[in-house]
């Protein structure tokens, strides 16, 4: 998969139908995930901000989701000098510190009439927090670097460095016992959710995986072409 | 080996020569110190609460701030490049340096710690606990920080972006070591805390030169 995918030219042509496919679907799981959302009965206890949820823990998921491809592309843009992997890292970083500031503003959100307060320094908000700054400190070690090789190389290793982060926002859950909801979901005997909500959350959360997809091949791409461009550019003036 | 003590030598002769070296780290600490009642209020109860917290905060700045340069002037003057030709391999030299800076600056940054958490209003029987924290944890502050000096090589901005990619990092020992101190404080067992410091720190030291080492090569390359 991945050997087939590095030439750059198979990717380019694989990409080219499959980011809009990819970004139609998600669209089409949004809408149909949304609408049943909508459609679901209020919560006894949370009224109708339990609607939140189906945009809020998606985003938070994908926030930790696109670290990992994050520190993927890192991976093997570091070991195997591959410029498509140094471009997909350069691509996943800011769609995943988007991710991460949605699903911290609207865990916030959330969190105002159910808590009674914005925020609240508990493990997991502060763990998103945390790996939001990654990000920041990802794009912005990248921008401070002239030599577009030497800040792809030395983000990468910064990328690297922070995947130590990724399992700490994981299992802070268990590590630190906190105000925040616990794992509700992946545990042992089936998930506690109701099934009138499990439905839309897991719609949404393909819904924003696929968008999180086809926003990166894009993404991977348009940097392709800016390579491309900036090589003719430079063919062009010799 | 000699080539190591003789790099540790070299280290240390630059922290403790021209510049003030470990006393404007101490400067610091002190002002950073000096501003928290300013900012949160002199009333002794409040103070106390914050106060094995805020000797934390203020080490990890010490030590972030003293460390941007742990890389710059060598990588300027062209000593890195000397250094990576040089029989020793750079992730022995990077974990060298940071040695060097825990020594010049660490230490006595550490020892500094619990008399600003005793002025700030702590009970003096935090002391030890306070010391050994400090002391450890400045020498996981030195290994992570070195990966941020090491990785901003080269680049336009200084300080402030060593601070954006180091500060996120510094975020477990500085849970686990005021976690630690709280405890103590809240006659809890402090140890788990302690423990996790500890190991932090230990992987820090493991792993931070191999991070180090791959920033500088790119660097120079």
């Amino acid at each position: 998969m991945i050997t087939f995918l590095a030439n750059p030219q198979r990717f380019m042509d694989l990409s080219r139908w499959l980011a809009p496919s990819l970004g139609v679907l998600a669209v089409v799981l949004a809408c149909v995930g949304l609408g049943m959302g909508l459609n679901a009965p209020p919560d006894y206890q949370q009224g109708a901000t339990v609607l939140i949820m189906f945009v809020h823990v998606p985003a938070a998921w994908l926030g930790m989701f696109a670290y990992a491809c994050l520190a993927g592309s890192a991976f093997f843009g570091l070991v195997f000098r591959h410029s498509l992997a140094d471009a997909a890292a350069r691509a996943a970083a800011p769609l995943g510190a988007g991710f991460a500031l949605l699903a911290l503003v609207t865990g916030s959100l959330w969190g105002r009439p159910m808590w009674g307060a914005w925020w609240v320094w508990d493990a997991r908000l502060t763990s998103e927090l945390i790996l939001f700054l990654f990000y920041v400190g990802y794009l912005a070690l990248q921008a401070a670097i002239d030599d577009e090789a030497k800040a792809d190389r030395a983000a990468s290793i910064l990328a690297l460095v922070g995947a130590v982060n990724l399992p700490i926002v994981h299992y802070s859950v268990v590590w630190w016992n906190s105000l925040h909801q616990g794992e509700s979901i992946f545990v042992k005997g089936g998930p506690l959710l109701s099934a009138v909500y499990l439905w839309p959350l897991a719609l949404m959360a393909l819904a924003y995986t696929f968008g999180f997809g086809a926003l990166w091949l894009t993404r991977i791409r348009a940097e392709v072409w800016r390579r491309r461009a900036g090589a003719l550019a430079v063919q062009a003036a010799r | 080996m000699s080539a190591l003590i003789t790099l540790l030598r070299r280290e240390l002769a630059l922290a403790w020569g021209k510049g003030g070296g470990p006393l404007v780290a101490l400067a610091f600490y002190t002002s950073v110190a000096t501003l928290l009642p300013l900012a949160a209020g002199a009333a002794p109860q409040r103070l106390a609460a914050v106060a094995p917290g805020s000797a934390w905060l203020a080490l990890a700045l010490s030590s972030l701030l003293s460390l941007e340069r742990l890389f710059e002037r060598d990588y300027e003057d062209g000593a890195l490049d000397l250094l990576s030709l040089g029989p020793l391999p750079l992730e022995a030299v990077s974990a060298v340096k940071c040695l060097a800076q825990w020594i010049s600056t660490g230490l006595p940054l550490a020892a500094l710690t619990p008399i600003a958490a005793i002025a700030l209003g702590a009970d003096p029987r935090l002391i030890p606990l306070t010391l050994a924290a400090a002391l450890l944890g400045g020498l996981g502050f030195s290994f992570v920080g070195g990966i941020g000096a090491a990785l901003s090589l080269g680049s336009r901005r200084g300080g402030v972006l060593v601070a954006v990619i180091v500060l996120p990092l510094f975020a477990p020992p500085v849970i686990f070591g005021a976690g630690a101190i709280e405890a103590l404080a809240d006659g809890l067992n402090w140890t788990p805390g302690f423990l996790f410091l500890g190991g932090y720190c230990l992987a820090a030291m493991a792993l931070g030169p191999f991070a180090m080492a791959a920033a500088c090569r790119n660097a120079l390359s």
